[in-house]
């Protein structure tokens, strides 16, 4: 009888602590980047200072001073034009998939899934010879467009799901009171969708937001805030690069925080 | 008097489409697919094109040459320590995953959190969670003045360096499993979710212990699910490049940094074009076999 208790309490501190240390594995770093970042020199350089206890906001204001600031503006303007692209071609396309039955459709959907694992290092390279053919070279016009062929797949794969998501049924019932199949969507099923596709955008943004390959391909003076990173904070002293990866990490952070119910399920259906 | 499907007027009708109604899901689809298709047609054409002229438009091996047999170029190194990565990091990744899905399959106070921190990872990109290591291990980082603190070490550690290129290869290989678990955990996770109570109960009342529950359950309705990460992970692992370009630079060279440095730094448009090339030709075979296993899978749901 003992023993059994024992052996339950013990299974239950085994458990406890495997999911503690798991936990600490993923969240100590994310806590030290931000506590480094804003650490003063005296404590980072002080062998005997593990944890900073005295904050600065130097590092952040130097790492603007750099150039930062702009390259956070690009990459906010190079998000949010891919967000209003790949959504205009995307939504059609995942309501389409969502409510019609459609010769080829298993065909069509099962190469926008294979086209969603092509590198984004074969668009990027060739792209630059027709950009500067263009004038699209170095513009953050034309990172959009190149992070909106990256984004695309996943945008009509997510929104699909959300449109298959609301009922067909609610639709119907607006058809049969008069409503058009264009109003239906428009009155019924857009606002039903709507905090899921607002996830979705968020998803994208997050995409946009950490693409490095293309935007440092593509860009020269007009970097986005990874590409300015990579090419400029690299040479520059540790709290730079400290201060450049909280500011990385930030939004991310907390638009996962506001789209947390989401992630799973969006993560899930893009990964599968 | 309500409305049956019977007496359901015709125009109203979902499961019989008019004419215009039959094309409607083209035109929804086209400009989606035509845009996919010409980003990466073009460049995909465009990219042989570059790999295999010269400047004024000819007909040339000389990248080709240049990639292979230069001293400067350092394909050989490249294509190995790529695979040398995604050899090492991949089968921790998958373990990793594996076992956070387990922990994550009871119900237990504080889950949500626990999934929460588990899927954090996935917002950060390769850079960031390459500064994010490299404020860990620097030589005045947390971890080794924490080793000192304690007494474990005497000096710091060093992992950045040319001459350090193993420990560089080893925190590569760190920040990578911690970043990049989160993808492998998500589909693991979402199949464990997948298989049902049921078998898990059957098999309790026949007496099944916890490993065999693993074995004969768990593991083979797994199956799927940890073939998908695998070749995702895979996928990826070709194309890494923030990660080792943040904490090795050159020290360790992948496919996609040298396709960049080409690019970039020496404007080489011909052979990073060609690395650009292999790396497609590579991540194509292994989307080739994901393919034909997802519609497998595909056909067999039914959906």
């Amino acid at each position: 009888m003992v023993s059994d208790v024992v052996k339950y309490y013990l299974r239950r501190v085994v458990f406890y602590g495997l999911v503690t240390v798991s936990v600490l594995w993923i969240l100590t770093p994310i806590v030290i980047a931000i506590l480094y970042a804003f650490s003063t020199t005296h404590d980072y350089y002080s062998p005997k200072v593990v944890i900073p206890t005295h904050f600065t906001l130097k590092h952040i204001q130097e790492l603007l001073a750099l150039g930062a600031g702009p390259a956070i503006m690009n990459s906010i303007i190079v998000a949010s034009l891919t967000i209003l692209f790949s959504f205009v071609l995307g939504l059609p396309a995942g309501y389409a998939f969502a409510r019609y039955a459609f010769r080829g459709k298993d065909s069509i959907k099962l190469l926008i899934i294979g086209l969603r694992m092509f590198p984004i290092i074969i668009i990027a390279v060739p792209l630059v010879t027709l950009y500067i053919r263009l004038g699209l070279n170095d513009t953050l016009l034309g990172v959009a467009l190149a992070h909106t062929s990256m984004a695309l797949p996943f945008v009509i794969l997510i929104t699909s799901s959300i449109f298959a998501g609301v009922p067909t049924e609610l639709e119907e019932a607006g058809m049969i009171f008069g409503l058009s199949r264009w109003g239906a969507f428009l009155r019924i099923t857009l606002p039903l969708a709507l905090p899921g596709l607002a996830a979705a955008a968020i998803f994208t943004f997050i995409m946009s937001w950490n693409e490095v390959f293309m935007a440092s391909v593509l860009t020269l003076t007009n970097r986005t805030l990874p590409a300015f990173i990579l090419t400029s904070a690299m040479a520059a002293p540790d709290f730079i690069k400290f201060a450049a990866s909280f500011i990385m990490v930030l939004p991310a952070m907390i638009f996962v925080f506001i789209a947390r119910r989401y992630l799973i399920a969006m993560w899930g259906i893009t990964l599968r | 008097m309500g409305f049956t499907s019977k007496n359901k007027p015709e125009a109203f009708s979902l499961t019989q489409p008019s004419k215009i109604e039959k094309f409607i899901p083209y035109f929804l689809i086209a400009p989606a697919l035509s845009y996919l298709l010409f980003f990466i047609g073009y460049p995909l054409a465009q990219a042989v094109v570059l790999a295999f002229t010269d400047s004024s438009g000819h007909f040339t091996l000389a990248h080709i040459k240049y990639l292979l047999y230069s001293p400067e170029s350092m394909f050989y190194t490249a294509f190995k320590d790529t695979l040398a990565l995604a050899a090492v990091i991949i089968p921790i990744q998958v373990m990793l995953a594996l076992g956070f899905s387990l922990l994550l399959s009871t119900n237990f106070k504080g889950r949500e959190f626990a999934l929460y921190a588990f899927v954090l990872p996935l917002t950060i990109s390769d850079v960031a969670g390459g500064l994010i290591w490299y404020t860990m291990l620097s030589t005045n980082g947390f971890f080794n003045k924490m080793l000192m603190a304690a007494g474990i070490i005497a000096s710091p550690i060093q992992f950045f360096g040319y001459q350090y290129r193993y420990m560089e290869f080893l925190a590569i290989v760190i920040a990578e499993v911690w970043r990049a678990t989160a993808i492998v955990f998500v589909i693991i996770f979402a199949g464990l979710q997948m298989i049902s109570k049921d078998y898990i109960e059957a098999a309790e009342v026949f007496g099944a212990g916890t490993w065999e529950k693993l074995r004969h359950i768990i593991f083979p309705m797994l199956k799927p699910s940890l073939q998908a990460a695998l070749i995702i992970r895979t996928l990826f692992a070709f194309q890494v490049f923030g990660v080792v370009w943040v904490l090795a630079g050159r020290d360790i060279p992948v496919l996609a940094g040298e396709a960049y440095y080409e690019q970039t730094e020496l404007y080489h448009y011909g052979v990073a074009a060609l690395y650009a090339l292999i790396i497609a030709a590579l991540s194509v075979a292994v989307g080739y076999i994901y393919i034909k296993m997802f519609r497998a899978q595909y056909l067999e749901v039914g959906r």
